[in-house]
């Protein structure tokens, strides 16, 4: 999956939980959690899809590197290769 | 014959607007069966039924607003005792009077614009045409929509206005009646953590439990052994203990708003079950799209602020319950461990009680027996 094919799912999936918000204009770089006010049930479904429609199965210990826009894609970048 | 009613689906209801017809007259119902959707604060409720029988007559227009306690359909074939409950002991039970239909007009129905041909097949397939998007001239409703409506029977929404006004209908309430005393505890959740990791290192996103399954099953189990936090309370007769243990879990709406459906027998169920009860309800509350016995049946509330919240948070309790559990953020801090200091996860658990019906120390015994199934996270 490319880079930007992962923007777009992101995207999406966030636009999913949190549709109030136009997840493609956020700060890339301010935590998800706090810009799109979404908790751990909202993450955990966040990446439910994401492992559902890319095969990249985030472990918990690796949480904490999803936390902004920009490091997101970044991890399921390097995973996706 | 059984008279099929608007249920009260909490204290702060007090009408609904009937908008869709599941079941219609010559069909079977089963205990359980969803046979129509009520518009309420809370969304558009799927309303259960609780008897086995044959749809009668339906004596409520679609779109009518009518009070709790109207009847809105007869169902036959339901045997007398049934359809007609009486306390053996009760020498002359006085009758019941239910209130009068109120179909108030004009109807919702009238209102709307839409064609002729399109009003009467939404006649004919029971679908009210408030529940249908219309996209002809002006928004009309044209035999198409109703069509397509099939597929998609109802327009489902919140109204956060509304949802507002209940809330403070409710808590005004339960402040004014209710003589609430606060307690709470830190609880030590290195335990709970580390299973939790271990049990969902394994597993795929979509399988793994988050830590508040783990409180609330903790708190079910507690409930067991003090059921004087668990079921309702009413002026006259006092407060009856509930043998079930159904939690209302709050659930924060996006933009604004609460809802606390339950989670039938939160004791008996499994984790996973658990998990995946959760994630289903959270889901329908934030679409408006829950069960009546949902809106109905809690005997005890939990409301939680998750991983990114307050410390501690200090509930109201929503009546005729008679308490709430609330469970804060995890945080990391020193505890003296005999002579050393050592860094532990803490989670602040606070009790609010109704004290017409318990005191202090039965509430602190409940929350110390939380705190002990949160040591031992296998067995719950």
């Amino acid at each position: 999956m490319s880079r930007d094919e992962l923007r777009e799912l992101v995207i999406a999936e966030l636009g999913r939980i949190a549709p109030e918000y136009d997840a493609a204009s956020i700060d890339p770089n301010a935590d998800l959690r706090d810009v799109l006010d979404i908790d751990s049930l909202d993450f955990q479904n966040f990446l439910s899809a994401v492992h559902k429609k890319t095969g990249i199965n985030v472990p918990e210990r690796d949480y904490g590197k999803l936390a902004t826009l920009n490091s997101a894609l970044a991890y399921l970048a390097k995973s996706s290769n | 014959m059984y008279e099929f009613r608007m249920p009260s689906l909490g204290a702060d209801m007090e009408a609904g607007m009937l908008v869709e017809w599941l079941k219609h007259p010559g069909d079977a119902v089963q205990r359980g069966d969803i046979v129509a959707v009520v518009e309420t604060d809370k969304g558009a409720i799927e309303i259960e039924i609780f008897v086995k029988g044959t749809m009668g007559k339906q004596l409520v227009q679609l779109g009518a607003t009518v009070p709790v306690g109207t009847p809105l359909a007869l169902i036959e074939g339901v045997p007398e005792e049934v359809a007609r409950p009486t306390r053996a002991a009760a020498p002359v039970a006085p009758a019941v009077v239910a209130p009068p239909p109120q179909v108030r007009r004009p109807s919702p129905q009238a209102e709307l614009r839409a064609s002729p041909a399109a009003r009467k097949r939404a006649e004919e397939r029971g679908i009210a045409l408030s529940a249908i998007i219309g996209t002809g001239p002006d928004g009309a409703i044209l035999l198409r929509d109703v069509e397509q409506a099939g597929t998609a029977p109802v327009r489902r929404g919140l109204d956060l206005g509304k949802m507002r006004l209940a809330i403070a209908a409710a808590m005004a309430r339960s402040k004014r009646e209710i003589p609430h005393y606060y307690l709470a505890t830190e609880i030590d959740m290195s335990a709970a953590q580390a299973w939790l990791e271990k049990t969902n290192a394994p597993r795929t996103p979509e399988e793994r439990l988050l830590a508040s399954v783990l409180t609330l099953k903790a708190t079910a189990l507690a409930a067991r052994k003090f059921p004087v936090f668990n079921g309702s309370y009413d002026p006259t007769t006092g407060f009856v203990p509930s043998d079930k243990i159904h939690i209302g879990v709050a659930i924060a709406i996006r933009g604004g708003g609460l809802v606390s459906p339950a989670i039938h027998d939160c004791d008996t169920l499994a984790l996973d079950v658990l998990m995946a009860k959760l994630r289903d309800l959270a889901a329908r509350a934030r679409e408006g799209h829950l069960r009546s016995s949902e809106l109905s049946d809690a005997t005890m509330t939990v409301s939680s602020l998750g991983d990114r919240g307050v410390e501690s948070l200090y509930g109201v309790i929503y009546p005729p319950q008679v308490a709430i559990v609330g469970f804060g953020r995890p945080t990391r801090r020193p505890v003296a461990e005999g002579d050393k200091v050592e860094i532990r996860s803490l989670i602040t658990a606070t009790l609010g009680a109704d004290h017409r019906v318990s005191d202090g120390h039965s509430g602190s015994l409940f929350l110390r027996e939380i705190a002990a199934r949160l040591q031992e996270p296998e067995k719950l």
